[in-house]
């Protein structure tokens, strides 16, 4: 404790060296912060997604669909609580350069499995009254200014309804908030009961089936009994827990994972010859001062443990910043990314790197202090 | 022009004493090399992704998709509609007669990476019978062309280096149908690349759809697209976007390509601060290491002017030198790396080559003298306000 003056001193011997040393330190744990802590945040989502959903898609490809005739089959299989579907409504509003995530489903089995969305139950009565209509949620009611019992004529390059046409109007009976799921999430639902009426083909498909089941641990099991029960058909399925198909989607953006690592590696090791340099430089400088020092009767072993402390609280006090600020930045991407934080792995890795490069920049100069011959040293040599 | 003397003088001597400042010179040359290779390596990203998917659009060829569709796997076209369509003035005609065009539709279907193992959509594209001349730098390079009818498909260079199963005699299973791999074409380097290639009668077949997603066209000559593009939307019976298809493919890699640059200069521009902090920490302890010799040269009547520049000088060599070398090792390890990506905007897989091209080297290197001029500034303009009488006591 009573060195504390001693390296604080020291620390601050040169002011705007210090400074600009520690500035380029919290930027490197500011960049590292944020790729590693997005990139890890990806991760923790989608392993964090209930895994008492399951997603049930054509075997061959997930584009292919599934007819509507399996709903019932699968909701019979023991275990399955709830049952809804999704239909791709390739829409747009007005232009194709405004998509819409629009799908057909069963609103009110999707609403009681997905129970992060909240809705006001009167909107899914209205729903389920009114056959045009759609629940959208807020981000798209506030982007396009959409209001209850609004008549929105949406686009589809897909799908051409009976009377001729690729417009389609909705009314809208509900807005919901679905903050919680993020951006990803789609936002604009229509009546498959009506879609499948009113198109002028492919009717009686959907693209996939979302299951909720009762137990969670019984996901394998009851994914096993639903495949099962199609296997050696036209179409046979293939179903997988939430999370599965969303770390499947996630893993298609394939090497970009890859790019990331080779970046804060890149960024990691221009910071350590950085600071390795400077402070091997203020240990040069002060080269009479440690002799001076040695003079007074420090040992070795003190002088030593005085340049690798002073190493020690730069870069874990830059560190430290730089990961408060990448933490604070998180936040912002709530809305994109739905229920995301700084994960806690990713602060405790930065703590490990910050001791690894005070421990890597400061040792050589430590040692070189510690070596130091008093009366060499103080004669200039 | 004593000035210019001067300038020239100092600076030279100030060159020439840089071998004894190795140490301390080399934090900006490294640091901005880590923020050059960085930059220039997300740019390559997609610089290589825009080329792959614009090689893939000819001067003279056109896609016509059903209106207001984003990209081929979000379109649907009839029966009816695809037949107008190849028979509008306009098109390229073989020596019999018939439209170089091609009716196309398309699958995806999932394989299997060779090197992870991981799984990914792939996109398979049915294609109309003329399909060679309408895509003449279409070739076969192993095996043969597929027949009609029968499910028989080829591959596409990068997808068979890329993926599983892809060798000739290999099986791939869709919907209601088991495919045999009999060939194995190139594409110039284009997207197309990444595709497996079947009749598109027979796709449509094997599950029983019948819409299509695209005519790809061959024009008379560029100019003809205007004459093609009315006779299409002056049809009462169609509902179509005609696009040339340079364009098309220019707007499916908009976005993504948007993405990846924000990211690199996101993440540049980050590093960039931080080397701009180790820059004016090398030039800061540059000028005060020969604090003497410059209040003695400053005493001896050279100008502040030269004092300012033989320090930029300095800062921007190093930072050229730096840059540079960042450049260099973008190139070195990315250039020609070959990565696959599902991306928004394209529709199945794609794999591309990583690109370092010139212009991303120059780009580096602009980014490498920016870093080292602010970094020598503030260190220059102190070497010149040294109070010459101080400074020469201080020492």
């Amino acid at each position: 404790m009573k060195y504390l003056p001693l390296i604080w001193a020291g620390l601050w011997r040169k002011k705007a060296r210090t400074i600009f040393t520690m500035l380029s330190i919290v930027v490197a744990f500011l960049l590292f912060g944020l790729l590693q802590g997005i990139n890890q945040g990806f991760n923790t989502v989608v392993q964090n997604l209930d895994v008492d959903r399951l997603y049930v898609t054509a075997k061959t490809n997930l584009t292919d669909g599934l007819p509507i005739a399996y709903a019932s089959r699968i909701k019979a299989v023991p275990g399955v609580r709830q049952l809804s579907y999704w239909t791709y409504f390739a829409g747009y509003y007005q232009d194709s350069r405004n998509p819409i995530p629009a799908f057909a489903t069963d609103p009110t089995a999707l609403f009681d499995i997905y129970k992060d969305l909240k809705i006001k139950p009167e909107y899914l009565q209205a729903m389920q009254r009114t056959r045009t209509g759609v629940l959208i949620n807020e981000q798209l009611a506030a982007k396009y200014h959409w209001k209850l019992g609004d008549r929105i004529p949406l686009g589809t390059s897909i799908w051409t309804n009976k009377d001729g046409s690729n417009t389609w109007n909705f009314d809208v009976v509900g807005i919901f908030d679905s903050s919680a799921l993020g951006a990803g999430f789609p936002g604009f639902y229509l009546n498959q009961s009506y879609f499948d009426e009113a198109a002028a083909f492919g009717r009686g498909t959907v693209h996939y089936y979302i299951v909720a089941i009762d137990d969670p641990a019984q996901a394998t099991a009851v994914s096993q009994r639903i495949d099962a029960l199609f296997a050696n058909s036209t179409n046979e399925t293939r179903t997988q827990t939430e999370s599965a198909l969303a770390q499947m989607q996630l893993k298609q953006l394939g090497d970009i994972n890859f790019i990331v690592n080779a970046i804060v590696g890149a960024v990691l090791f221009t910071l350590l010859f950085l600071t390795a340099n400077t402070m091997m430089q203020s240990v040069r400088e002060r080269t009479g001062e440690l002799a001076v020092l040695k003079t007074l009767g420090f040992s070795d072993g003190k002088v030593l443990s005085l340049v690798l402390i002073e190493s020690l609280a730069l870069c874990v006090f830059a560190a430290a910043v730089g990961i408060a600020l990448a933490a604070t930045a998180f936040p912002l991407l709530k809305p994109i990314f739905g229920k995301f934080q700084m994960p806690g792995i990713v602060v405790a890795m930065g703590a490990g790197l910050a001791l690894l490069l005070a421990f890597v920049s400061g040792f050589a100069p430590a040692w070189r202090a510690r070596q130091l011959n008093i009366v060499d040293a103080l004669a200039g040599r | 022009m004593k000035t210019f003397r001067q300038i020239g003088a100092v600076t030279l001597m100030n060159l020439r004493s840089l071998p004894q400042r190795l140490g301390t010179s080399a934090v900006i040359v490294i640091g901005i090399a880590g923020v050059v290779a960085v930059l220039v390596s997300v740019l390559a990203m997609s610089t290589g992704m825009l080329k792959t998917l614009t090689q893939a659009g000819a001067e003279d060829r056109v896609i016509v998709l059903r209106n207001g569709s984003a990209s081929e796997m979000g379109s649907n076209l009839g029966r009816d509609a695809v037949r107008l369509i190849a028979d509008a003035p306009g098109i390229k005609r073989d020596a019999e007669g018939r439209p170089l065009a091609s009716v196309e539709t398309l699958r995806l279907v999932n394989l299997f990476k060779q090197s992870d193992g991981s799984e990914v959509m792939v996109t398979l594209r049915g294609v109309g019978p003329q399909v060679l001349a309408v895509r003449p730098e279409m070739k076969i390079i192993e095996g043969r062309m597929f027949r009609p009818a029968v499910n028989e498909i080829i591959v596409g260079k990068a997808a068979k280096a890329q993926f599983r199963n892809m060798n000739l005699g290999d099986q791939i299973t869709t919907r209601g149908a088991t495919w045999t791999v009999v060939g194995v074409f190139s594409s110039d380097g284009s997207s197309h690349e990444s595709e497996l290639i079947a009749d598109a009668e027979t796709v449509n077949g094997a599950d029983q759809r019948s819409g299509f997603t695209s005519v790809i066209a061959r024009l008379e000559s560029p100019q003809a697209f205007q004459k093609f593009k009315d006779a299409l939307s002056s049809n009462p019976a169609l509902a179509v976007d005609v696009s040339r298809e340079r364009d098309y493919y220019e707007r499916q890699s908009e976005t993504i390509g948007k993405v990846i640059s924000v990211v690199a200069y996101v993440v540049g521009g980050i590093m960039a601060i931080g080397a701009i902090f180790g820059a004016l920490n090398t030039m800061y302890s540059a000028v005060s290491e020969r604090l003497r010799e410059i209040a003695t040269l400053r005493a001896l009547g050279f100008g502040a002017t030269a004092m300012v520049i033989s320090v930029l000088v300095e800062a921007l060599l190093l930072a050229f030198i730096g840059g540079a070398i960042g450049a260099a090792l973008a190139w070195l390890f990315f250039n020609g790396h070959v990565v696959g990506t599902t991306a928004g905007g394209v529709n199945g897989h794609l794999i591309f080559e990583l690109t370092v091209s010139a212009q991303l080297i120059t780009t580096g290197i602009v980014w490498a003298c920016v870093i080292g001029l602010i970094g020598g500034l503030f260190p220059a303009v102190r070497a010149a306000r040294l109070p010459v009488v101080e400074a020469l006591r201080a020492v």
